[in-house]
């Protein structure tokens, strides 16, 4: 990527990160809150103390991995916003398989919940994706539909022949047991969910970007019809990439039974597969971009329990923050290619 | 009177009831939507429009005492947020179905956000028509208890449906929807057009948003909506565009959504939680059906990105 053009990347999207922190600044003035304290605490919560650096890593694993479901997708040209159903699903089977093989060795039990978690996650995208080429349904609304029918059949599982008759006022299965749990990363209160989170980012942008699977991706997203001319098989192409986005998902989900809960209930969906996709647009669906975006993210997540707290704002705050970062940056699309700095001088 | 039990009776009234009582929601938002999308653009941030109205609607209500300036206000944040979606979606390179994500987002947030307050008072309600003072059955009655919004939105249905084929702006959103080329040879400008169509799309929107909390559930709080928006814009597909059908359709998604508390009310609580998601499967059933993959559908705006 040329200098400038790469310049113009980091740049448009930074500068509508910084309007967007203005313009909810000024919606947090009118409830008669000073926003200059609302930006410090979110430093302070996300990033001020190690205990925040950690708490705000910890809501960066799913993130990263949840904006994979909308950025692998996206590079076909495809909106999937239904990660957070392939997250719940993902984390129920891996509950499943735990409890199916319960007193194996640990090993075993981890190994076989990320397998299985990934699959049923993958499948679940993947069915968007059969449906979008074989049926020509849009996929964004049907992977929210998706969405909606993982949490009924969630509940209806939670609720009946899942749940555990020791759990009275909130339902939830059996826990895996503490030997099965992945524990954190030497030196830090942080699951390795974030390891594989970075590693699934840095694996999936070699894929993109530098295999013939991916090269055929971006093919099938810039070109539909030339893809088809070249004879791509466009829609094995489209379900492989919704399969992988979906494992993606479906692992996050596995980390938070696994690494976090150790049970599934309502607390799986904590809607890291909608933070997810405002992830993956302000990355403009690169997954290394992914990365540092996923951390800030992660970071307004961690700082809304302390602005709850200290500031008594309602938690949809760090909603409204999002909602507007996420109108800003789309609207900063329009600048690139606008403005003149960046474009390469002719030769 | 007498009370009569209806036994296993109920559960069909129930559901007819139900999709009187839940269609209308979905009935503002799809002819919302229809509009919308006959110009040419698809706005998915409807969801965020109703949680929007919901709740402007029920705090205008308990400050001021009139559900109807609720109403009023909440299709003045509908107008509000679809004017937002239509001016990004005149920027150059915006991808509305993105945009529509993002407002459903900002939607719910500033709702969530405004709406804190609101949740524990009780505000005053929308009125109903009684249309069951003939029967002795308590249930018969509960079922014909019609609210004034739904009567609104069957006057709307003719209403729209005329407009589009007998104005002058009807015929301008439609050309506009179906080809942008020819409205501005015509001198129009397509921009404007969309803008005005997603503003009263939203507008509508918002109201359905005021039913949900000043009449049915009939109280504020963050779980009101569960993708009652995003399912109407499904909706208006599977009504190709006709606001008549998407009356058909809305009752249909009514009866569906009525479906899980009609069979607990008659003792059937095994599976509520799948029946619940009665709605969902049938809005992807109905997708599955409806779509081809190698044609564009029958009816469809010819400039609509989900159906090119």
């Amino acid at each position: 990527m040329p200098f400038r053009a790469g310049l113009e990347a980091v740049l448009i999207p930074l500068a509508a990160l910084i309007f967007s922190m203005v313009l909810f600044g000024a919606v947090i003035s009118l409830v008669g809150v000073d926003p200059l304290a609302v930006y410090a605490l979110i430093y302070k919560g996300a990033f001020g103390t190690w205990f925040s650096w950690q708490n705000t890593l910890r809501q960066t694993a799913p993130l990263l991995l949840t904006a994979l479901c909308v950025a692998l997708p996206a590079q076909l040209g495809l909106v999937v916003i239904g990660g957070e159903g392939a997250l719940v699903l993902g984390g129920l089977a891996a509950v499943a398989i735990a409890l199916a093989v319960e007193g194996a060795p640990p090993v075993f039990v981890q190994f076989s919940m990320m397998l299985v978690g990934m699959t049923v996650g993958g499948l679940w995208i993947a069915l968007a994706g059969v449906l979008r080429h074989y049926r020509g349904v849009n996929e964004t609304i049907s992977s929210l539909l998706l969405f909606y029918i993982a949490v009924a059949i969630m509940n209806h599982l939670v609720e009946g022949i899942m749940r555990d008759p020791a759990s009275l006022n909130k339902p939830s299965t059996r826990h895996i047991g503490d030997a099965n749990m992945i524990g954190a990363i030497p030196g830090m209160d942080v699951h390795w969910g974030l390891v594989f989170g970075v590693v699934a980012c840095i694996v999936v942008y070699i894929l993109i970007f530098h295999t013939t699977i991916g090269f055929s991706f971006r093919v099938v997203g810039g070109n539909l019809r030339a893809a088809k001319m070249a004879g791509l098989p466009v829609g094995r192409l489209i379900v492989i990439s919704c399969f992988i986005a979906g494992g993606a998902a479906g692992l996050a989900g596995v980390f938070e039974i696994a690494a976090v809960h150790g049970q599934a209930n309502a607390s799986l969906i904590a809607k890291y597969g909608f933070t997810g996709i405002l992830v993956a647009f302000i990355a403009r669906h690169n997954p290394l971009a992914i990365i540092p975006v996923a951390l800030l993210l992660g970071g307004i997540e961690a700082s809304g329990g302390l602005l709850q707290r200290r500031l008594d704002l309602p938690d949809a705050t760090k909603l409204v923050l999002q909602g507007i970062a996420f109108v800003v940056i789309l609207a900063s699309e329009a600048l690139f290619g606008r403005i003149r700095f960046f474009q390469a001088r002719p030769a | 009177m007498e009370e009569v039990g209806l036994g296993w009776w109920g559960v069909p009234l129930a559901i007819l009831a139900g999709a009187i009582r839940v269609s209308t929601p979905f009935l503002f938002v799809s002819l919302g939507e229809c509009l919308t999308e006959r110009s040419g653009r698809i706005n998915l941030g409807l969801e965020g429009t109703l949680v929007m109205g919901a709740m402007s609607g029920y705090a205008v209500s308990y400050l001021t005492g009139s559900p109807w300036l609720g109403v009023v206000v909440a299709g003045f944040s509908g107008i509000l947020f679809g004017a937002l979606h239509g001016t990004i979606c005149s920027l150059p390179k915006v991808n509305d179905i993105a945009v529509g994500i993002a407002l459903m987002v900002l939607g719910t947030g500033i709702a969530f956000f405004l709406g804190k307050p609101f949740i524990q008072p009780k505000a005053l309600h929308l009125p109903a028509i009684e249309l069951g003072w003939w029967s002795a059955s308590e249930q018969v009655r509960t079922a014909l208890r019609i609210n004034v919004l739904f009567l609104i939105g069957v006057v709307l249905v003719p209403a729209l449906l005329w407009s589009f084929k007998n104005t002058r702006w009807g015929l301008v959103v439609r050309m506009a929807g179906d080809s942008a080329d020819a409205t501005l040879a015509m001198g129009y400008s397509v921009r404007l057009i969309r803008l005005v169509s997603t503003a009263c799309g939203g507008f509508l929107a918002g109201v359905g948003g005021a039913f949900l909390s000043l009449y049915y559930p009939g109280s504020w709080n963050e779980g009101l909506s569960s993708g009652q928006g995003l399912m109407a814009v499904a909706l208006v597909i599977f009504a190709r565009w006709n606001p008549a059908r998407c009356f058909y359709a809305s009752l249909l998604f009514g009866g569906a959504g009525a479906l899980g508390p009609a069979l607990q009310s008659v003792g059937i609580t095994a599976s509520y939680y799948l029946f619940n998601a009665a709605p969902y499967v049938l809005t992807l059933a109905i997708m599955i059906f409806t779509s081809s993959p190698h044609r564009t559908l029958a009816g469809a705006p010819s400039e609509l990105s989900v159906t090119k």
